[in-house]
């Protein structure tokens, strides 16, 4: 809670740290009058005393009335809307491609540790986390729309127009989790209990798979919690790359037009989100951890 | 400590390797640099990769691998730039966190968490937003997404250093405290602290690419690799190597720096494994 207050006041203090009167910037271009310059000024009352103001803003914000954006003069919160399902498409169905790909890179390498099947999946993994997104969709676009012509490269609408981008993100963020779950397997399959089991006679892939994986996976969902948030921040940059509709989009579109309000409000929006999705994940971290069950449990 | 690292890790050295290629045609580029990577030839336009030009010519028919030369300056000031300034603040914040105590450290790890609120780029656009368009004003908005991180990393292992016996005794010995924080603790905090920055130089430079190819960084002709990556989406048919050579930069870049962190990482301090897929 405290961070959600925190956050709205950063969010507020944007106007009040632009270099410049916020008035000019809204009016600038548009040729206004001192009478239209002193009408606006009295309609977003920035003579009033600053936490006067604030808590005009977050009560305003609370019932999501963010004001309408400059540019379009459309209510913030409409534009919001209307961008925000495609993010959370593509976001969605980028964690899927991440945690299937992750997951089966780092499998591989872990069971197959030190022989040429891990040092390639490292690899590729590496090549994974150093590729910029932007350059990854590109490639992408060359390979499968302008070569293969398998897959549209821009636009919107239906499955064939979200493979490339949410595969863009996917693949950058499997080679995170692709390392951590090698890394965090590794150090399971040297636990007693992994002896145990391999000395029961089981294969070193039901070892894997029922004894150690389940384990593992714990700092694996913690990596996958703290990624979803940048996953989410990645949406701005690839959806730019395939002129896709969204939040991220709008983000760019409103710092470049410095569309105060609208800034204003998709930052908050998105703040609210990781925020938000960071508490869902520590919940679930204590599903997936009985140590952290038993001991919530013990306190209550 | 790093002469050593690359000679027992051949993945260091070649990264290292790779550095030290990169870093010197970025410094001598004005001097090595075949053409002037702002200089227009519309006769040359789009010329594929040859003999006069190896990395062939963009839409306005400036040399390729001039421009990348030169682009890589930018790219290299950004990432160590911001990662230096990001540094810095870390340090002395995190150190006086951690040594002070208290209510400054209630206060700023408050501050921190709302900072961590904000996934990088999307504090880094906040930052633009404030400062405007710019270099410079990239190069912040990079650093300032990575204080929060920075901050955190130092202050909690001053925390566990400062509980060690030999920080007892310098402060019962009537050390004063700026004194014990900079002999005694930051000089037992530096190794995470290295494996970090790498790991950070990294991010900043596709950070930075990142914000230049949304239009957000330096302008237009300024020779710079998400610039010139993004000025060469719409050729991608017709001259494929406008957008492939910077891209290209960044990766390789990007790779060495990650294979230097790696082994560091290895070499410093295993139990940074996880900290340092952040």
């Amino acid at each position: 809670m405290p961070v959600v207050v925190g956050v709205s006041v950063v969010v507020f203090s944007i106007v009040h740290l632009l270099p410049g009167d916020p008035v000019l910037a809204i009016l600038s271009g548009a040729n206004a009058t001192p009478e239209q310059e002193r009408e606006l000024r009295a309609q977003l009352r920035l003579d009033d005393p600053l936490p006067a103001q604030y808590v005009r803003f977050i009560s305003r914000a609370a019932i999501g009335d963010f004001g309408r954006s400059i540019f379009t003069r459309r209510p913030v919160i409409e534009e919001i809307a209307e961008q925000l399902p495609s993010t959370l498409e593509l976001a969605a169905t980028a964690i899927v491609i991440a945690i299937v790909v992750g997951l089966a890179l780092g499998l591989l390498a872990a069971v197959w540790h030190n022989t040429w099947i891990d040092r390639t999946a490292m690899l590729v993994a590496l090549g994974g986390v150093s590729m910029p997104s932007f350059w990854l969709g590109l490639l992408l676009i060359f390979v499968f729309s302008l070569q293969l012509g398998w897959l549209p490269a821009t636009g919107q609408g239906g499955v064939t127009r979200l493979l490339l981008p949410a595969a863009t993100i996917g693949l950058n963020y499997s080679a995170v989790i692709a390392r951590l779950v090698r890394s965090s397997l590794l150090e399971v399959l040297g636990h007693g209990y992994i002896s145990t089991a391999r000395a029961k006679g089981l294969s070193e892939w039901g070892v894997t798979l029922k004894h150690a994986l389940g384990n593992a996976l714990i700092p694996v969902t913690t990596i996958i919690g703290v990624q979803l948030g940048n996953l989410l921040a990645g949406t701005i940059i690839v959806e730019t790359v395939f002129s896709r509709r969204g939040m991220g989009r709008l983000a760019v579109t409103a710092v470049l037009d410095k569309d105060y309000p609208l800034i204003q409000g998709v930052v908050l929006v998105s703040a609210l989100g990781y925020v938000l999705t960071n508490l869902l994940v520590d919940l679930s971290y204590a599903a997936l951890d009985p140590r952290i069950r038993h001991r919530e449990g013990a306190k209550g | 400590m790093l002469p050593r690292v690359l000679r027992r890790r051949k993945s260091a050295l070649v990264g290292g390797l790779i550095l030290a290629v990169v870093a010197l045609a970025a410094l001598f580029a004005p001097a090595l640099a075949p053409y002037d990577p702002i200089k227009v030839r519309p006769a040359e336009a789009l010329s594929p990769p040859s003999l006069s030009h190896p990395f062939g010519t963009d839409q306005y028919g400036r040399d390729i691998l001039s421009r990348a030369m030169t682009g890589a300056r930018l790219s290299l000031l950004t990432g160590l730039g911001a990662v230096a300034v990001a540094l810095t603040a870390g340090v002395v914040v995190g150190l006086a966190c951690g040594v002070i105590g208290g209510w400054t450290d209630l206060l700023v790890m408050r501050v921190v968490d709302i900072m961590m609120a904000f996934p990088g780029i999307l504090m880094a656009l906040v930052v633009v937003a404030v400062l405007g368009q710019g270099t410079v004003n990239v190069m912040l908005a990079v650093s300032v997404s990575l204080i929060p991180t920075f901050v955190r990393l130092v202050r909690g292992d001053v925390l566990s250093v400062r509980e060690n016996a030999y920080v007892e005794a310098a402060r019962a010995l009537g050390g004063a405290p700026a004194r014990v924080a900079l002999r005694h603790v930051l000089p037992n905090v530096v190794a995470p602290i290295i494996v970090i920055s790498t790991v950070a130089i990294a991010w900043s430079i596709i950070l930075g690419a990142s914000l230049s190819f949304l239009g957000l960084g330096p302008r237009p002709p300024i020779p710079e690799w998400g610039i010139d990556l993004s000025s060469g989406r719409n050729y991608l048919l017709r001259a494929w190597w406008i957008s492939s050579v910077p891209g290209f930069c960044i990766m390789l870049t990007v790779v060495a720096v990650n294979l230097v962190g790696d082994a560091l990482r290895d070499e410093l301090d295993p139990r940074l494994r996880s900290l340092a897929n952040l």
